[in-house]
């Protein structure tokens, strides 16, 4: 049995698995693991219904995904409450991405309650589905097939008591999507465990132009780059708001420019051999398009970002960031000693 | 929200004659997009709208339209090089 299951509640449609509203040690690093991408797409709650507290027939309904991290997030924050918990199988991915693909539905919504015979649970017929579930679920649709009315409970689980306390009404701020310098940094590990399988390639490609004799082996030569990586998945991130434009490629472009004059000066104190004029080209040729490119990236981690924004911003930074990369990639290796 | 994305891109439209002033759309929107404005509902701030569709959807009058999608550059990329069928890999 789970640990997270302390007892059972009888109804009239069976025993319901009552979980505890604790998170331990083993929950919290579930979510740190998964963070950064270890058993993330694997890390799900059977689906079915669950509850907190003394659930009654009169308590309280709300919806969640079987994310492990949506699931935790929900029943910690019902902590000294009564509820429902209604898991719906959205293939272990948290709400608002699987009402994005379609999996935290209508359709799903619909047979999970019929699964759980809901109505034989509770007395009343209202469900609170989290309003960034509203993507993939037409609420007059569920109301129609399942008899049950659906609320749209807030954004963030934390406002859940205020609402469910105020007789299922959400303050407009508790309707608002955010993304807080909290928000942003939790979701960097992610980003730079995306960039570790292109690493690898290009780091086998790095040996294969050493063994054709390009001195490209050496930490002066590579340091740049992992500062650009850096920058673009974790620094212009963090600095997004204060980043001056709109568009994310811009923003990390000025971010990796900065570090460009850095790595400039850390070469002609340091590195005599690296500085000069033509290194300096180099270095902006392709430095800050690096990282103006993972901070792109970093559109489908934000919570504002509109597709056929991305689109057009896409369209028209990809390329420029490309060929400035290509032209400094090629005087790079034109200019590296040892053969010619 | 302080964050605001690229202006005058987004496909947001209301039908004012098939909307019948329910609010759901105003309920569901994550950037506070539309308002009421007398008996029927206004979009105030169009350049916040991030396409999740969950106004469309939720709209019982289909009133208001918009091409839902996800603001993905990685996405964007990968369905431009292999089709639109292609998911991104996040959960």
């Amino acid at each position: 049995m789970a640990h997270y299951i302390v007892g059972t509640v009888k109804t009239a449609a069976g025993e319901v698995p009552k979980v505890s509203t604790a998170l331990t040690a083993k929950d919290v690093f579930g979510s740190w693991l998964a963070r950064w991408g270890v058993n993330r797409m694997h890390y799900g709650v059977p689906p079915g219904l669950y509850c907190v507290g003394d659930a009654n027939p009169e308590s309280p309904v709300v919806v969640s995904a079987n994310y492990k991290m949506s699931f935790d997030v929900l029943r910690k924050n019902l902590a000294g409450l009564a509820a429902w918990i209604l898991v719906i199988d959205t293939r272990g991915i948290n709400v608002w991405c699987a009402a994005g693909k379609g999996t935290f539905g209508t359709d799903e919504i619909v047979g999970r309650l019929a699964e759980v015979d809901l109505a034989k649970v509770v007395s009343h017929r209202t469900i609170i589905v989290p309003q960034l579930g509203a993507p993939g679920v037409a609420a007059h649709e569920v109301s129609k097939r399942s008899g049950f009315a659906v609320v749209y409970g807030p954004v963030r689980a934390s406002d859940l008591p205020a609402f469910l306390a105020a007789g299922l009404q959400a303050a407009s701020a508790m309707r608002r999507v955010n993304f807080t310098f909290r928000d942003r940094i939790v979701l960097t590990p992610i980003e730079l465990v995306g960039v570790l399988k292109p690493a690898v390639v290009i780091g086998l490609g790095l040996v294969v132009l050493q063994a054709l004799g390009f001195d490209v082996l050496s930490l002066a030569v590579i340091y740049p780059y992992i500062g650009a990586v850096l920058v673009g998945c974790v620094v212009a991130p963090a600095l997004l708001p204060w980043l001056p434009g709109r568009a994310f490629s811009l923003k990390g472009w000025l971010a990796g420019a900065v570090w460009t004059v850095v790595v400039a000066a850390i070469d002609n104190l340091y590195l005599p051999e690296l500085s000069g004029w033509r290194n300096i080209l180099i270095y902006f040729l392709t430095v800050p398009p690096l990282a103006a490119f993972l901070t792109l990236n970093f559109t489908g981690c934000s919570t504002y970002t509109s597709f056929s924004g991305v689109k057009k911003e896409t369209a028209l930074s990809l390329p420029l960031l490309g060929c400035s990369f290509l032209t400094g990639v090629v005087l790079l290796l034109a200019g590296l000693p040892g053969i010619w | 929200m302080g964050l605001r994305y690229l202006s005058g891109v987004v496909s947001l439209s209301i039908e004012q004659d098939k909307c019948r002033g329910c609010g759901r759309c105003t309920e569901v929107c994550p950037h506070g997009v539309f308002a009421m404005k007398g008996d029927k509902v206004s979009i105030i701030d169009r350049d916040a709208c991030m396409e999740c569709g969950a106004c469309a959807k939720n709209c019982p009058f289909a009133a208001i339209s918009v091409n839902p999608g996800v603001g993905c550059a990685y996405k964007v990329i990968m369905s431009a090089l292999f089709g639109e069928k292609r998911s991104c890999g996040c959960s």
